[in-house]
């Protein structure tokens, strides 16, 4: 672009639009979860691939993270939210971001495969492509159980953790997928309930918009309710133990209770005090999250002083 | 003396180049720290190539030309 035209137009990208196209805040939470999977593992890994494999784990998350603002441009510029991101702003050309997110995606994942092991890496494609492809192109405007089968992207990263450690996928890996899994829906429908004036702008079938507010609080507590037997589950595997086990039922107590007072709940009542509760509920699946991975974290830790785990 | 009028926009392509230049930096010095782990953990290595090995060859055949 010469000189002219971009300041014409008043777009040409910073250093930081292009770090945007990766959504670090989703990337951060990618890093956490894949950052625990490594560390739980059973087995050595030298600390330098360790951070190599967390590094082009989250650089593939980042990459889908692109295709996915590439693929969206036309309704992330409807929705307020994500109106300033990047291409919808116009400071990134569509094109570029899917060169960019098809380049570093390639890159991510044959890195991951040099540095760990083929296992790995093509659970970190298949993960790229299920998030762009599958979640993106296909179900996200196409049916409101998106979100439910979307969930599985944002669930891999720990099992792909895992697997650059071990080598092979087990139970442990295949609980702390199915714990962000099902977590998905009940934190995402929480936060649909407060934000749905954007989604139905934007014409995305999201469950509050094609069913009601009524579905969805149902939905949101038999999800939640079938979340509990993974979180406690994997507490009495081998990356579980009884500090994991008295974190995850205090937090499983909560979420339901969280869950069981937005499905008591109506949209008057929601209205009235501007969805309080509903916000409370998301919030707190946030915590929820962080801190079941935490307490892998702990049990994993302590273990060399004979106090983590079984 | 400056015959160019300086913009916002150079500024921001100055900032894109020099991050770029920093993300590639980084990337050798990783590619080169990973070659240095994997080199180094890999056990005994031996040191040449493109020579007969007679130590690798099955003992029953070692004399056979």
């Amino acid at each position: 672009m010469s000189d002219a035209q971009a300041i014409e137009q008043g777009g040409e990208a910073g250093f930081g639009d292009y770090v945007a196209l990766l959504k670090p805040r989703v990337m951060s939470l990618v890093v956490f979860t894949a950052l625990v999977g490594v560390l739980v593992a059973p087995g050595q890994v030298h600390p330098f691939v360790a951070m190599t494999a967390i590094l082009f784990i989250a650089l593939g998350a980042g990459a889908s993270g692109a295709l996915n603002m590439w693929w969206d441009a036309d309704i992330d510029v409807i929705m307020k939210r994500t109106a300033k991101r990047p291409i919808p702003a116009g400071r990134v050309r569509p094109g570029e971001a899917l060169g960019f997110g098809l380049a570093l995606s390639g890159i991510a994942v044959v890195m991951l495969a040099l540095a760990t092991n083929l296992l790995a890496a093509g659970l970190l494609a298949f993960t790229i492509f299920f998030y762009a492809v599958v979640y993106s192109m296909w179900l996200k405007r196409s049916t409101p159980q998106n979100i439910v089968i979307g969930g599985a992207a944002g669930a891999f990263p720990p099992m792909i953790g895992w697997v650059a450690v071990t080598g092979s996928v087990s139970i442990e890996a295949a609980l702390m997928f199915m714990l962000i899994f099902m977590w998905t829906p009940p934190h995402f429908w929480a936060l649909a309930l407060f934000m749905n004036e954007d989604y139905s702008k934007a014409g995305v079938p999201m469950l509050t918009v094609t069913h009601g507010k009524k579905a969805t609080r149902n939905h949101i507590l038999v999800y939640t309710i079938a979340l509990v037997p993974f979180a406690l589950g994997a507490g009495f595997t081998s990356i579980g133990g009884p500090i994991y086990l008295v974190v995850s039922a205090l937090l499983n107590a909560g979420f339901l209770w969280g869950a069981w007072r937005i499905w008591q709940r109506d949209e008057t009542q929601a209205e009235a005090d501007s969805y309080a509760v509903e916000k409370q509920v998301f919030k707190f699946s946030l915590l929820y999250l962080f801190l079941h991975f935490g307490a892998f974290l702990a049990e994993a830790a302590l273990k060399p002083y004979g106090l983590g785990g079984w | 003396m400056s015959f160019r009028a300086e913009h916002e926009i150079h500024k921001r392509r100055l900032g894109r180049n020099l991050g770029l230049g920093a993300v590639l930096v980084a990337f050798v010095a990783l590619v080169f720290g990973l070659t240095v782990v994997k080199v180094t953990n890999v056990g005994q290595m031996q040191g040449f190539d493109h020579v007969v090995r007679p130590e690798m060859v099955p003992a029953t055949e070692a004399g056979k030309p």
